[in-house]
């Protein structure tokens, strides 16, 4: 860990943490908001939703979920937050080594006394802080939202906690697959693309795997690994597959490091 | 003691040619040229060294220690200006320079101020508002800051005009008195004899020679153009003498051995103009491909 890539990363990333968390303070605020009328109306909204073919809502996650309860109502929230954060992570990830070698400033930090695992473990310990600053942003905003929005109804607060601790799992694994995924390819041109294509890809892939039940996909995407109907529902993990998210996230990080430190910078060209 | 030592040093992109099998030994405090066209492997030996990327054969070692197993530390002593110089565009250059300069234990805001003051840079300005000339200015404070002990030069000069050429040259050649050792690349000729004292010449992706400056100007063609009346083909009939064309009273000849005989067979004649040229790079590869 080198103090100085530490600070430079994190200064660099620091815009883009502001603007990722007022997009979710926004979101979740502007969303939770309407939690009262959709609590008054909850005869209505189940009666509603149940008209939906049960593909469709299991296409958004809403088959086993209540909306009249504040975790329920929440946990549907909960999900739109994790896109962002999906994208937000990956995007982080993506553009860890590439955004350096695409902008070729690689050969100025690579030339200087430091080795590559050295620079790839400050690299990711600065994106981890601004990660850690919106996923803190969406923790404050979250309970604040409730208690402000919650009509004082009764809820499950080691719940809430759980799928707020998910989080950082969730980020941890867009960051480490976006980072060995731009190590893995050639040259990473453009870094946006990539992000938005892991993010919505996992998405749309626990969409599916909601659609046509129980498949293999849920194994593969975050969206299934830490969905939060399930942890409201059971309030808990479902373990088996958080663990297979955690082997992955390790994996791509053993990886990223192998890769990266016997990577060949490229030159101008 | 040899600063650098390159043993049979290969380097392969996928397939793509990088360098084929170069060995040389760079000793303490020389100035070292290396000269080869555009594409010949100058960047690819000097990533190498760097441990940029990394070798598919053989070995190099730097003051001493293997560039793979002991990069960082050798990189410590190292000052690097690539042929093209990027930095981060949203960084003040005085940022820049100080983020560079936090990587040594040093304090070198001093000899920062002084080196910009040399080169004329302004410290205030923003990277993605420098020229490229000013960027390679950059380059050069940011590789000389922390006062290294070898500087590798990838094609400094390109976009310098000649009076900071000239202020960039006398830095270099202060920098060697005080004993450090640069390996100087470029393509053009001039420049190292300037400067070197040693040279090797690269083409393809090997090392086709490796010589004093001296021999390597004594050994090559002068390109001799001499404009007056009465010139014949067998004017300048000496040894050494090849290539001659004449047209319009002008006579062209590539010349090669010592040049006072061709002055003297000159001085003899009423001339009109003489012009005696360096061959470009591409003669002298001619010349060794001969």
């Amino acid at each position: 860990m080198n103090a100085n890539i530490y600070r430079h990363e994190f200064r660099t990333r620091l815009k883009s943490v502001v603007i990722w968390s007022l997009a979710l303070t926004f979101l979740v605020a502007f969303f939770f908001s309407m939690f009262p009328v959709f609590a008054d109306q909850a005869a209505l909204m189940n009666e509603f939703l149940a008209r939906y073919p049960q593909e469709l809502r299991a296409a958004f996650g809403m088959d086993n979920m209540d909306l009249s309860t504040v975790l329920g109502f929440y946990s549907f929230i909960f999900m739109f937050a994790q896109l962002c954060l999906a994208i937000q992570a990956s995007n982080y990830g993506f553009g860890l080594v590439s955004i350096e070698e695409s902008e070729l400033t690689a050969d100025f930090l690579l030339s200087k006394p430091v080795s590559r695992a050295q620079v790839l473990t400050s690299k990711l310990l600065a994106a981890l802080t601004s990660l850690t600053i919106t996923n803190l942003v969406v923790w404050v905003v979250s309970f604040t939202a409730i208690t402000l929005f919650g009509e004082q109804r009764e809820y499950e607060t080691g719940t809430l906690i759980l799928l707020l601790f998910s989080i950082v799992i969730f980020q941890l694994f867009f960051l480490s697959v976006g980072l060995v995924i731009s190590l893995l390819v050639k040259r990473v041109r453009s870094v946006t693309p990539y992000a938005l294509g892991l993010g919505f890809g996992m998405y749309v892939l626990s969409a599916f795997s909601g659609v046509f039940g129980e498949v293999a996909l849920e194994l593969v995407t975050p969206f299934k690994h830490l969905a939060a109907p399930y942890i409201v529902e059971h309030g808990a993990y479902d373990t088996p597959l958080v663990l297979i998210n955690v082997a992955v996230t390790l994996a791509a990080l053993a990886v990223s490091y192998w890769l990266y430190t016997r990577r060949d910078i490229p030159a101008v060209s | 003691m040899s600063i650098i030592e390159v043993t049979d040093l290969t380097k392969y992109y996928g397939k793509a040619r990088g360098i084929v099998g170069i060995s040389f030994n760079v000793e303490e405090g020389e100035i070292f040229g290396f000269i080869g066209p555009n594409g010949a492997g100058k960047s690819t030996t000097i990533r190498l060294l760097l441990s940029l990327i990394h070798p598919t054969n053989g070995s190099a070692k730097v003051f001493g220690k293997d560039v793979v197993a002991h990069g960082p530390e050798i990189r410590r002593d190292i000052g690097y200006l690539p042929s093209e110089v990027y930095y981060y565009e949203g960084m003040k250059v005085i940022d820049l320079l100080k983020y560079s300069a936090s990587f040594y234990n040093c304090d070198c805001t001093q000899r920062m101020h002084e080196l910009s003051e040399t080169m004329e840079l302004e410290l205030n300005r923003r990277v993605s508002d420098l020229s490229y000339g000013n960027k390679k200015k950059v380059g050069i404070v940011q590789g000389l800051l922390h006062s290294p002990k070898l500087l590798f030069l990838d094609e400094p000069t390109a976009g310098l005009d000649p009076l900071m050429q000239r202020k960039f040259f006398d830095l270099i050649r202060a920098e060697n008195a005080r004993g450090v050792t640069v390996f100087f690349s470029s393509h053009i000729l001039g420049e190292v004899q300037r400067l070197c004292t040693r040279v090797g010449i690269i083409r393809e992706g090997k090392i086709v020679e490796i010589s004093n400056i001296r021999t390597l100007q004594q050994n090559n063609y002068k390109k001799v153009r001499v404009t007056a009346e009465g010139l014949t083909p067998g004017s300048f009939d000496l040894p050494g003498v090849t290539n001659v064309q004449v047209e319009d009273g002008m006579v062209n000849f590539f010349f090669k051995g010592d040049i006072n005989t061709v002055l003297q067979k000159i001085s003899a004649i009423q001339v009109a103009d003489v012009t005696i040229e360096e061959p470009t790079l591409e003669e002298i590869f001619m010349h060794y491909y001969e």
